[in-house]
């Protein structure tokens, strides 16, 4: 984790208190992501992934316990007061959620929300939070974007909508950007535009991208570095072409294989047999054992493996990486 | 917006006038002589024949409603049997006296019921939140008579800082007015802001865990800003609704506590012409405070656009 770093997060640990216990939703967790660059966590839901983020930038929910370290440009994050946290994730890194629908105010002009950050962080008047706001509108390829500014989210469509979470997530040109699962709730060909337009604007920009998304077909096209997530902790990190390449954690290779492809026909689809574990009762060992096709030995079941690399910048956390062909190796 | 409120007042006139068949045949199923109740002990057969001729009473019903609606739409309602005076202004004279109440009553509310619901739901689950819980739950449950005779007790029994009942203009005397109001209206803000505190409460809750006001706090704004400008805005809108009822249910007299304070208002005028029979007043009384509550029904509806910008009228 070197300081050129934009955002680099070590042990980050999220303890949840419920009724039933609490719930560790990330289990000592380290990544970084350095300007320019774009790091995508994938996993199944639940597996952490924006839960890590979240907590990271202090956006976690009120019940959740947050321990680790978090460096944010070359500042210690989690021992800023609240306040000073509160300014530097609104000057420095903007986030664009899943649902357009629903993360939009209904009741506030699309202008109005994107000024806001201008007005808070950079110290904008109104008129000139506007125009800006204007400017950004047209950025993310909003047409007639001077009209548009003074329109309501409802007036949008889902693609749209998301266009201007882009822009006002834009607004005060933050080092890093943050897109949890940005194209989920959108149609394919629209996914696709959000895709090109956030490939885009960082490009121009230089910003550093964590893109969340369980969609590992954006992740091969977009990402420099992947980290694969599975219960809380990351089983496989790395280049994007190394960990897709030569998948070396049987989870990784399991995820790989569930890949719908066009090409063989309408078959059934590849599963992976099984549901994560409850984030309330993880297991002592690997968590991935119970559901795992090479399945090695008791060790498995009762000792975390810990991530060790395959090559300079490859980890994994297993007893049994895989080899290339994609059959199991002893270490 | 002009053709909406058009509209919306043509269809409040036929509402009206279903309100006006209703408790005229109503009227005619309570029992009693409203004509023997008004000459008392000094009852002779023949003033009484003049007497309920006078009043129409020997017509058909039919004819009798017609006769009273023909005269309403002149804005007559009536004499009352009592004292004979004109119905219409007898109940308007009434009006100011429940209007001051009733307004100041929901301000009272509006000023404990604001800063109590949010804060509760701000910090749900703190010491606030549980006090504000026990408040509303109190003041739910309590009658509002008691709450009443106990602020008389304690502020013109014990302090002596408030007279005990009675009723000043707000155009004769306004200080005097508000000593005279506080009472009444402290006791009827009371259950009010208990109610409206728990609606508050569950609509900010309700808002605060909305995906937009997480965009708002990850845009890094205070957190001043994102309650006022982001929950707030989005929480009020369905409290308005459960404001307006409010208003319009005090518009209407709170019958017991006018009663109890001697408030010379719709609710105290409404008690007294049951007592008597006095049907014109009463009708005139139930006929005002529908075409009140539609009014508000109005208000809010045209409020509603402006506060949320997915509903246009039209």
């Amino acid at each position: 984790m070197s300081d050129a770093a934009v955002l680099a997060v070590t042990d980050l640990t999220v303890t949840i208190g419920t009724r039933r216990g609490p719930a560790r939703a990330v289990a000592g967790v380290d990544w970084s992501v350095r300007a320019g660059e774009t790091l995508a966590l994938v996993g199944e839901s639940g597996s952490g992934k924006s839960m890590s983020v979240l907590a990271a930038t202090g956006l976690a929910p009120r019940a959740a316990r947050v321990t680790g370290q978090v460096r944010l440009l070359g500042t210690d994050f989690t021992a800023s007061s609240p306040d000073r946290r509160r300014r530097m994730r609104g000057r420095h890194v903007g986030f664009v959620f899943q649902d357009p629908m629903t993360s939009l105010n209904p009741v506030l002009t699309v202008g109005r929300q994107v000024a806001e950050a201008g007005e808070e962080h950079l110290g904008l008047t109104r008129r000139a939070a506007r125009a800006r706001a204007v400017e950004l509108l047209d950025l993310v390829g909003i047409p007639s974007a001077a009209q548009r500014v003074d329109a309501y989210p409802h007036q949008f469509s889902g693609g749209m909508r998301q266009r201007v979470v882009i822009a006002m997530a834009l607004a005060c040109e933050p080092d890093l950007l943050i897109a949890d699962e940005p194209t989920t709730a959108l149609d394919v060909t629209t996914q696709a535009q959000i895709v090109e337009l956030v490939a885009d604007l960082q490009r121009r920009l230089g910003t550093a991208v964590v893109w969340i998304t369980h969609d590992l077909g954006v992740v091969a096209g977009i990402a420099d570095t992947v980290a694969v997530m599975y219960a809380g902790r990351i089983l496989e990190q790395g280049p994007v072409d190394a960990v897709f390449g030569q998948p070396a954690h049987p989870y990784t290779t399991a995820l790989l294989a569930a890949r719908p492809d066009p090409a063989a026909g309408g078959g059934d689809l590849v599963t992976i047999a099984g549901a994560p574990p409850s984030p309330l009762a993880l297991p002592a060992g690997c968590a991935f054992w119970p559901r795992c096709p090479v399945r090695g030995d008791a060790r498995c079941e009762h000792e975390l493996p810990p991530l060790r690399p395959v090559s300079t910048r490859h980890h994994v956390r297993t007893f049994y990486p895989q080899h290339a062909d994609g059959r199991a190796g002893h270490e | 917006m002009a053709r909406f409120v058009i509209r919306r007042l043509l269809q409040s006139g036929i509402v009206l006038l279903g309100v006006t068949l209703v408790v005229f045949l109503l009227l005619q199923l309570v029992p009693g002589d409203p004509v023997r109740v008004a000459l008392g002990t000094r009852f002779d057969p023949q003033t009484y024949e003049a007497l309920r001729a006078r009043a129409g009473l020997d017509q058909p019903l039919v004819v009798q409603y017609f006769d009273y609606l023909r005269r309403a739409l002149t804005g007559d309602l009536g004499v009352s049997f009592r004292s004979g005076r004109p119905v219409t202004s007898i109940v308007l004279e009434r009006l100011p006296a429940t209007l001051s109440l009733a307004l100041t009553a929901v301000l009272f509310a509006l000023l404990i019921a604001l800063p109590l619901g949010i804060l509760s739901a701000m910090r749900s689950g703190s010491f606030v939140d549980h006090a504000a819980r026990v408040f509303s739950q109190f003041g739910v449950s309590v009658p509002d008579f008691w709450m009443g005779i106990m602020g008389i007790l304690l502020f013109a029994g014990v302090l002596g800082w408030l007279p005990p009942s009675g009723y000043v203009a707000l155009t004769e005397d306004p200080a005097r007015w508000a000593s005279h109001v506080a009472l009444p209206a402290a006791t009827v803000g009371l259950v009010t802001a208990s109610i409206l505190t728990r609606f508050i409460r569950s609509s900010m809750l309700e808002v605060l865990s909305e995906d937009y006001v997480r965009t708002a706090e990850a845009k890094g704004l205070r957190t001043r800003v994102v309650v006022l400008r982001h929950v707030l805005r989005n929480a009020l809108i369905p409290v308005v609704t459960v404001v307006a009822v409010q208003v319009a249910s005090l518009l209407g007299g709170v019958i017991v506590i006018e009663v109890l304070f001697a408030w010379p208002g719709i609710g105290r005028l409404t008690y007294d012409a049951v007592q008597a029979r006095d049907y014109p007043v009463l009708q005139g009384a139930v006929l005002l405070v529908a075409a009140l509550f539609l009014l508000v029904n109005l208000l809010v509806d045209i409020l509603y656009a402006r506060l949320d910008p997915r509903i246009t009228v039209r």
